[in-house]
């Protein structure tokens, strides 16, 4: 069984330590040098750059996140001993691990880390998918000629370089397909290199829960469950047609993914599907006033972003989670794009009012969705609201001067509440 | 109940019952369709708690009674028969079925309650007047394009109907729009119409109204009142109600002052349309009308696909234009010209446009401009 040890490289038949290095940190799998889709996701990312730049908090649990209303973004794993994990609200993190030390999030720092590890994929193969700033699927088929080492080689040497380079850690897992691959990473996390070969595939996933599936989310899972599927052995017992006749696209998805089925390539396509902005409150609130007013700069830095990006869209997306965690996402298809902070705003307050929810809300968020690019944006005046015209002639005007006197320059009272 | 009807006339009074059927439904019983028998007729009623539709045949009823099945599933046996077959339909309260036997072949389908069958509150109507069939169907034809679907502005999402001031005296007016483009279309009001409240008349009623205007000879009861309205011909009754909400102002859209006019046929006016539209991907197409001294250039051009061009010899006698529509609306508004040329009024390429049939004012489009 070929074998391969992580830390200086070497390649050897047999065993569980290195020959050379004498290193336990070995990998050995009879298909390593035949599969080549990986999936390589960092090792708390946000929180591994902060203790890599600030060295005191090294031994510290750390938490990435915003204020004490907010959100975990990533917590280290000394945090995730304690329970923290990553989306979860601050005060319930601080309350399972109040010596954690808690870090605002620094974006741009991250966005600088991760360019620099894209930049070694980009040595290893052409065919990366990110999936975020820390994880991407590569697709190393055919490049073992021109590395003269198969990909298992490559993607240790890739985990290396980004902790002797970038000081930061990552787990690689090692498929065929894409789905394997990514299961493959979580599995031995962090430093993580596993195998999932095509031998195994079968006996490796029956006895895994359906929640291992990607976008097998709370609801799918509960209707799984429903018809009695808890495993993935469960949905192998069923037809191909029953299970479409009873989930529709998703039946047909998961007849194929239970069998380790995935024939998804690894696509560059970064094309950006929607833009987002959502705020959490310090303090649940169902002030129409303060709603309205967090309504607009959202919509505002949304139309900001669209902007930017030379981008419109068709369809505007409003996102409300209560103070009991229900979630409430209701959108609104527009009859032409717009990339117009002004009509974002009004029809995400027009859903606003229509969402048949009552506050309070402990987060709002607003987005718009069905891209398209700024050229066919906003050319179509609205008959019942002639001041819709002057409103986007003033919202230009107000770009303008914001471009060149900055960003407070000039803002709506509205802005204010 | 058991009775014995004719497949062609069941197939007919079927039709329009099902049509009314949501498909999906998470109501069991609004999948049904309501028989009663009684004399020589029996009566077919559906509803999906907004619309209610009861048609009515002629049939040899043995024995009275009522009972509910699904309306899909029994228009679908009966599509399938072969035509002139007999078809005998009998309850079986005992099992809770209704057999169709029709030739050889015997359906038996399961039933729910009558009792349980929603049947839509009858309420006193402020105004009831007889349309003819011709009339309303132009009203509502030439005003359906432009009923928006946008559920926030859901006021939007039906034909305002309603009684107004044309030119010459009061008329039965019917206004659709969505924002981008509307309608405005008067027919001479009915005797006895005077009084009538103004009513949104729901997309979905519309459709289903316009089955019972094929008949050029027919004559509709209409009646209405604030929250519902009823269309009657002596084998169908159509209920609805209305949209609860204020239809804008819809005045104020129309433009007065538009001087600048173009003369155009209307058929070559759209097939022109049509043509240059082609080259452009966007779902919205924009294409730029160009006006100068009986001319008139079309064109489009998109940046990633390609560009077209085309010319049409027209009236015009205005000082130069260049206005852009989008495709989609030019086409629909031309469309609805049938007799004379269409004469478009426009004001500057920022403000709504006026479209008329020849000199008819009792037919209006405005549309918005699409900058270009």
């Amino acid at each position: 069984m070929p074998a391969l040890c992580r830390d200086c490289l070497t390649q050897f038949p047999a065993g569980t330590r290195c020959p050379a290095c004498r290193s336990p940190r070995v990998v050995s799998h009879a298909e390593l040098d035949s599969l080549s889709i990986a999936h390589m996701d960092c090792d708390a990312f946000y929180a591994s750059v902060e203790k890599r730049d600030d060295p005191s908090l090294r031994d510290r649990p750390v938490i990435v996140g915003g204020g004490s209303r907010g959100v975990v973004s990533t917590c280290c794993y000394l945090a995730r001993i304690r329970g923290v994990r990553s989306a979860m609200p601050m005060f319930q993190a601080l309350k399972l691990c109040p010596e954690a030390a808690v870090v605002k999030p620094r974006m741009q720092v991250y966005v600088q880390a991760s360019r620099a590890i894209r930049a070694m994929m980009e040595e290893l193969t052409p065919a990366i998918e990110p999936l975020s700033l820390d994880e991407a699927f590569l697709d190393l088929t055919g490049t073992a000629r021109l590395h003269g080492a198969p990909p298992a080689v490559m993607l240790a040497r890739l985990t290396k370089r980004m902790e002797e380079e970038l000081g930061l850690t990552g787990s690689v897992g090692l498929a065929h397909n894409k789905f394997l691959a990514k299961i493959a990473s979580d599995l031995d996390k962090p430093r993580g290199f596993s195998v999932i070969g095509r031998a195994e595939t079968a006996d490796f996933l029956k006895p895994k829960p359906v929640r291992i599936i990607w976008g097998v989310g709370t609801a799918t899972q509960t209707a799984l469950e429903t018809a009695g599927i808890r495993t993935i052995a469960d949905l192998l017992r069923w037809d191909r047609a029953d299970l479409v006749a009873r989930f529709g696209h998703m039946g047909e998805r998961l007849f194929h993914l239970a069998r380790g089925e995935d024939h998804r390539r690894v696509s560059r396509d970064e094309k950006v599907k929607s833009i987002s902005k959502e705020t959490t409150f310090f303090e649940d609130t169902s002030d129409p006033d303060l709603l309205d007013g967090h309504l607009w700069r959202l919509a505002e830095q949304v139309a900001d972003r669209a902007k930017a990006k030379g981008l419109s869209g068709r369809t505007v997306t409003l996102k409300l989670k209560r103070g009991d965690f229900q979630l409430v996402t209701r959108r609104h298809g527009l009859t032409g794009p717009t990339q117009l902070a002004d009509r974002i705003y009004r029809a995400a307050r027009g859903l606003f009012d229509h969402a048949g929810t009552k506050g309070p809300f402990r987060l709002i968020g607003v987005g718009i969705a069905d891209l398209a690019p700024e050229s066919a944006a906003d050319l179509e005046g609205d008959l019942l609201d002639p001041a819709a015209e002057k409103r986007a002639a003033a919202e230009r005007a107000t770009d303008m001067i914001r471009e060149r006197f900055g960003k407070d320059a000039i803002i709506k009272g509205r802005a204010l509440r | 109940m058991k009775l014995s009807i004719e497949r062609g006339t069941l197939l007919k009074a079927l039709a329009q019952a099902q049509s009314v059927v949501e498909r999906r439904n998470t109501i069991p019983i609004l999948a049904n369709v309501l028989i009663e028998a009684e004399g020589a007729q029996v009566s077919f009623r559906a509803t999906d708690l907004d619309i209610e539709v009861v048609d009515r045949a002629a049939a040899m009823v043995e024995r009275a009674g009522a009972t509910t099945v699904s309306a899909v599933m029994l228009h679908e046996i009966i599509r399938k028969l072969p035509d002139g077959a007999l078809v005998n339909l009998t309850e079986d309260a005992a099992s809770g079925r209704l057999t169709i036997a029709a030739g050889r072949s015997t359906f038996s389908l399961a039933t729910l309650p009558k009792e349980d069958f929603p049947v839509m509150a009858t309420s006193e109507y402020s105004s009831n007047f007889a349309a003819k069939a011709p009339e309303l169907r132009r009203l509502f034809d030439k005003a359906k394009f432009a009923i928006s679907t946008e559920e926030t502005r859901y006021y939007l999402n039906g034909v305002y109907m309603h009684v107004a001031q044309g030119e010459d005296g009061p008329v039965l007016r019917c206004v659709a729009t969505d924002g981008h483009r509307l309608a405005r279309i008067d027919a001479p009001l009915p005797a006895g119409a005077e009084g009538m409240p103004g009513v949104i008349v729901p997309r979905k009623t519309v459709g289903e109204l316009r089955k019972l205007l094929d008949d050029d000879d027919a004559t509709i009861a209409v009646s209405v009142s604030e929250t519902k309205v009823r269309f009657a011909t002596p084998v169908i009754t159509l209920t609805s109600k209305v949209i609860d909400g204020t239809f804008p102002d819809y005045t104020r859209v129309i433009p007065q002052n538009n001087t600048r006019r173009l003369e155009v046929d209307a058929t070559e006016f759209a097939k022109a349309v049509d043509r240059v539209a082609t080259v452009s991907s966007e779902r919205s197409r924009a294409v730029k009308l160009s006006l100068d001294e009986d001319r008139l250039i079309l064109s489009v051009n998109a940046p990633d696909s390609g560009a077209a061009e085309e010319e049409l010899a027209v009236a015009y006698g205005d000082e130069r234009l260049e206005i852009g529509f989008n495709a989609k609306y030019l086409l629909e508004i031309a469309s609805q010209v049938d007799r004379e040329n269409a004469v478009f009024l426009f004001n500057t390429a920022n403000e709504p446009t006026l479209m008329r049939e020849g000199n008819d004012t009792s037919a209006v489009y405005v549309v918005m401009p699409m900058r270009v």
